[in-house]
């Protein structure tokens, strides 16, 4: 352990713990898988960016459908190629920490579910959501009429101003009415 | 050409001849959004799309314009089945142009989680009005231009010409200028709130903290404050160290870990409900050991009868060597216990200790009933309080019910990580979807009049079973415990019985009520598979409600057999004292229910699930019934509360069961379970079980000891009520001596005189609680239709904004119209 904190001072650590949700122990504990990661020759780099494979591979994301949503949403790099460095890895942890708040998560969510990237849900981003829900596999996925079904009612229930898409605000509309999703978008490492 | 076009080059390079060309259409916003960001990366200005629509001569979507004219050309039909690939004017099927698209693009709605501006913009607001909330008044300095209210509050100012650079760096500016006066909490809830990334976050905290250093010059801050602004820090920091150090005193945090990987929220609640349950005995149990059994063990009274053996069914039936100790009510002196100095007095040591020093005394009868009382008044503040923010999260006030909405968004559970369970969750998901799909279309069509009253009649035969089967029930602990009261009379009139048979026996009563409890349940479940529900959360409370009802009859049987026959008339069975046997026969239930899960644990979750997986052939595990288990746990605690009275150190069981009962559910969840079929609504459920846990069973257990204390005679030869008429008479005495000895306080007895034994003051109480309750029934009801004025509100809104965009179409479309022909007959000619 010594070896490790010698790069994370205390300093950096009521900073970090100022600035996210996550207690000192979770900071710690974080910064040494994300050590792991890091190859031998890069341990010196303060900002080196993991690669969005690696970070694939972890094992609390490496069977989750949006993990590849998630690089993308918190990866802060030009390229935009999903890599994380060490303050977007605490990001994502924070924001699916046990004590981030509702409007953090939803915020969060609404971006992850958006695969178009285009700022709404629209019905193609509700289509691979679904898709993703029900898993790859031919016997769990819905049939076209189905899917169909369910975009229209989604859309029915969620779209208050009835543009076709659901917007961050009415995401947010909906995600506050349902209790369950604080205690599912929850992430420990 | 114009800088802000980088969108030309798929345009030129497809040489855009023909409607059918798709390569340069704009269909999606990604490719557009992708394009412009590249461009502009702090988000899009009004200013920039001005410039873009001003352009008119130099405006390529000119030539795009000529494919839209023609509707319905097979644009749309790009991915096939599905007929909205793009996104298109709803009312005549045609794709948006550019511009539109453009302008759709940048709409504050869409831009508000992209852009780093526009996020600045909304939290530079918010901290603004915490601002104003915390300065009485603020003076005119200090509002800048741009705080005027616009759409979302997001400050965009049309009439700047800065670049977008310095125009972030303005916004910056003035957050961090707000962040500087808001006071410390609310700068770090507002920071660690921002939906930015941690980069962004150590800038503005650099900048914060950089300008705090020199005071403002023109402040009316006296020192004092800078003193207070150390002691807050300092405070928070060590508050966040106690933090630290109890989440690393989490003992259980990987075991919860892994069963969440692999079971789900679901399970895991059952768990941190057991959890929950604990701390409560912890509480209990340390209240209970340092202010009863600490002193009465410091000074032990004398042994009535001559010394007992230990035999090993003591561990069981509580009684034997067990019975004078510490352990039970009869134990425990009615006087006041005082340091007698005569005996410990040692030479060498010197103390000033008085022998009669009325500072070392303690009124053995007053602390016992005001540590019973104290502690069931703490549980049940926390228990109300904890009841009431679970309700809180999980009630919502607007009617409207959006089912699948909720469903889709919220259930994917992030906390599973193992492959097999993942790949489970999923078939649930789509499982699920469709059961509630159904659910939803079938609401609309309607039941034939045969079909309803065929199912009303097997839903009549289930609910017939299951109210027989605890009728059942409760008649036959009735009648057994009403033999087994008579045996024990018998018995100890006879005096040539052998006391371990004797204390045999009485194991007998718990041994039947736990096997009750055992087998009731699985008959109700079967009486459950025959029936069919419309949704399978009304099969949970069905479920629920009726293992519910055994529960409570068996336990109300039961009092009624303890304190109406026991304690009514004690010298039938010979007893000298009825609160240690009382105690006694709840330590048996405690430890009798605790076996009787063990055994069904270890061997029958695991018969079973050989027996479906061999015999029954299928394929999964079976499913971790955590509605059952969930009552078990809730019906020892209700056994602990109603013996807490009686044997004080029955918490200290309790935590003991609780501890090994904990690991053993979780090597046999494990070894046999899989990760639940049914849909399980995790909050709803907690907040369920978190009621059962206050209302039945608290408030039962509460009942029964207020009941006991008030209106039930103490035994005359143990215990520290000997000799009064009711336990409660203890306090009112108390009160009396001090009433007596200080005639001032005569007050203070008047006043408990009214309180407690005035029924009155109770009524008045009551009614204003009602009313209060009312008043706020009825502010739920109002804003529920202030909610639904918004959404129409808001339905007007879009329908606005629909009708703008369409016009801005046209009048787009139209103008290109006129040079285009104007062209096209110059190269005619």
């Amino acid at each position: 352990m010594g070896a490790t904190a010698s790069q994370l001072d205390t300093g950096k650590l009521s900073e970090y713990e100022e600035l996210t949700f996550l207690t000192k122990q979770e900071i710690l504990l974080a910064y040494k898988r994300f050590d792991k990661l890091v190859p031998k020759e890069e341990k010196n780099r303060i900002d080196y960016r993991v690669r969005m494979e690696d970070i694939l591979e972890l094992p609390e994301l490496k069977f989750n459908p949006f993990k590849e949503r998630i690089c993308k949403v918190f990866s802060t790099s030009d390229k935009k190629d999903g890599s994380l460095d060490f303050d977007d890895f605490l990001d994502f942890l924070s924001a699916f920490s046990e004590s981030a708040t509702l409007e953090i998560k939803s915020h969060y969510a609404f971006h992850i579910f958006d695969f178009e990237d285009d700022g709404t849900l629209g019905r193609q981003d509700l289509k691979q959501l679904v898709n993703c829900l029900t898993g790859k596999a031919d016997k769990t996925s819905l049939t076209a009429d189905e899917m169909k079904q369910l975009i229209n009612n989604i859309l029915a229930e969620s779209d208050i101003d009835k543009d076709g898409t659901v917007n961050l605000s009415e995401f947010q509309h909906v995600i506050s009415r349902s209790p369950d999703f604080v205690s599912s978008f929850k992430i420990v490492l | 050409m114009a800088g802000n076009f980088d969108l030309n080059q798929p345009l030129m390079g497809a040489g855009l001849e023909s409607p059918a060309d798709e390569e340069g259409v704009h269909v999606s916003f990604s490719q557009l959004i992708a394009e412009q960001i590249g461009e502009s990366p702090d988000g899009f200005e009004l200013q920039q799309l001005q410039r873009a629509l001003n352009d008119e001569d130099r405006d390529y979507v000119g030539e795009l314009g000529s494919a839209f004219e023609y509707p319905g050309r097979g644009l749309n039909d790009m991915e096939g089945e599905d007929d909205d690939g793009g996104e298109t004017d709803p009312q005549d099927g045609l794709p948006w142009s550019s511009a539109t698209l453009k302008i759709l693009s940048s709409m504050p709605s869409r831009t508000i989680g992209r852009s780093r501006g526009a996020i600045l913009s909304q939290y530079y607001n918010k901290t603004l009005q915490l601002r104003r909330r915390g300065q009485s008044r603020s003076s005119l300095r200090d509002f800048s231009r741009s705080s005027r209210p616009t759409i979302r509050g997001y400050g965009m100012e049309v009439d700047t010409t800065d670049g977008p650079e310095s125009e972030m760096k303005k916004k910056k500016e003035r957050l961090v200028n707000n962040l500087q006066n808001l006071s410390v909490g609310e700068r770090l809830k507002m920071l660690r709130g921002m939906p930015v990334s941690v980069a962004e976050k150590k800038e503005l905290r650099r900048l914060t903290l950089q300008k705090d250093k020199p005071p403002p010059s023109s402040s009316k801050i006296p020192c004092c404050s800078q003193l207070k602004f150390y002691i807050i820090i300092a405070a928070r920091h060590s508050w966040y160290s106690w933090l630290s150090f109890l989440h690393s005193l989490q003992p259980w945090q990987f075991l919860f870990k892994r069963i969440g990987g692999r079971f789900g929220t679901g399970v895991l609640s059952y768990f941190q409900f057991l959890k929950t349950l604990l701390l409560f005995n912890v509480f209990l149990f340390l209240v209970t050991f340092a202010f009863l059994v600490l002193p009465q063990a410091m000074h032990p009274t004398e042994l009535p009868v001559g010394v007992r053996t230990f035999s090993g069914l003591e561990l069981i039936s509580g009684a034997g060597l067990f019975t004078d100790t510490v352990m039970y009510y009869g134990y425990y002196s009615n006087s006041t216990l005082q340091k007698s100095c005569a005996r410990e007095h040692n030479a060498s040591a010197s103390t000033d200790h008085d022998c009669v020093s009325e500072r070392l005394s303690y009124n053995m009868p007053l602390a016992y009933f005001f540590t019973i009382g104290m502690s069931f008044f703490i549980t049940c503040i926390i228990l109300v309080y904890s009841m009431s923010k679970s309700f809180g999260r999980s009630f919502r006030i607007d009617k409207s019910y959006s089912i699948l909405a909720m469903k889709v968004f919220s259930s994917w559970d992030f906390r599973v990580i193992k492959k097999s369970s993942v790949e489970l969750m999923s078939q649930n998901n789509c499982t699920q979807l469709r059961e509630i799909l159904a659910e939803v279309v079938q609401k609309k069509e309607k039941n034939g009049g045969c079909q309803a009253l065929w199912r009303l009649m097997v839903h009549g035969l289930a609910w017939a079973i299951c109210i027989g089967g605890t009728a059942g029930c409760v008649i036959s602990v009735y009648f057994f415990s009403e033999y087994m009261h008579q045996d024990l009379q018998r018995t100890s009139r006879q005096t040539n019985t052998h006391p371990l048979l004797k204390e045999a026996s009485l194991l007998a009563l718990p041994a039947l009520v736990s096997l009750l409890n055992l087998l009731l349940p699985s008959l109700f479940s079967l009486a459950a598979w025959m029936e069919e529900y419309h949704s399978p959360s009304v099969r949970t409370y069905v479920a629920l409600g009726r293992n519910l009802m055994l529960k409570v009859s068996v336990l109300a049987v039961l009092c009624y057999h303890w304190l109406g026959r026991v304690a009514a008339n004690p010298s039938d069975i010979n007893l000298m004292c009825w609160e240690t046997f009382v105690g006694q026969e709840l330590y048996r239930f405690l430890i009798m229910d605790f076996i009787f899960t063990l055994l069904n644990t270890l061997f029958g979750e695991l018969l079973w699930r050989l027996f479906s997986r061999n015999v029954l052939r299928r394929s999964r595990n079976p499913a971790f019934d955590i509605a059952r288990n969930v009552l078990d746990l809730i019906y020892a605690q209700t056994l602990a509360w109603i013996g807490v009275l009686f044997s004080p150190l029955l918490p200290a069981v309790q935590i003991l069961k609780l501890l090994l009962l904990f690991y053993v559910k979780v090597t046999s969840v494990m070894m046999n379970c899989q990760v639940p079929r049914r849909p399980y609504r995790v909050s709803q459920m907690t907040t369920i079980f978190i009621t059962l846990l206050c209302f039945p069973s608290f408030l039962g257990a509460s009942v029964c000891v207020t009941y006991t204390m008030w209106s039930i005679k103490p035994s005359s030869s143990c215990g520290p009520f000997r000799g009064l008429r009711t336990m409660f008479q203890a306090g009112k005495r108390w009160v009396q001596e001090l009433e007596k000895n200080n005639p001032d306080l005569s007050v203070l007895a008047r006043v408990h005189a009214y309180l407690v034994e005035n029924p009155f003051f109770l009524f008045v109480g009551a009614g204003i609680f009602l009313i209060v309750i009312y008043f706020y029934s009825q502010v739920v009801d109002g804003q529920r239709k202030v909610i639904e004025l918004l959404q129409e509100h808001i339905e007007e809104e879009g329908a606005h904004k629909k009708y703008l965009i369409s016009k801005l179409q046209n009048m787009h479309e139209s103008k290109k119209r006129i040079p285009r022909r104007l062209r096209s007959q110059d190269s005619g000619c």
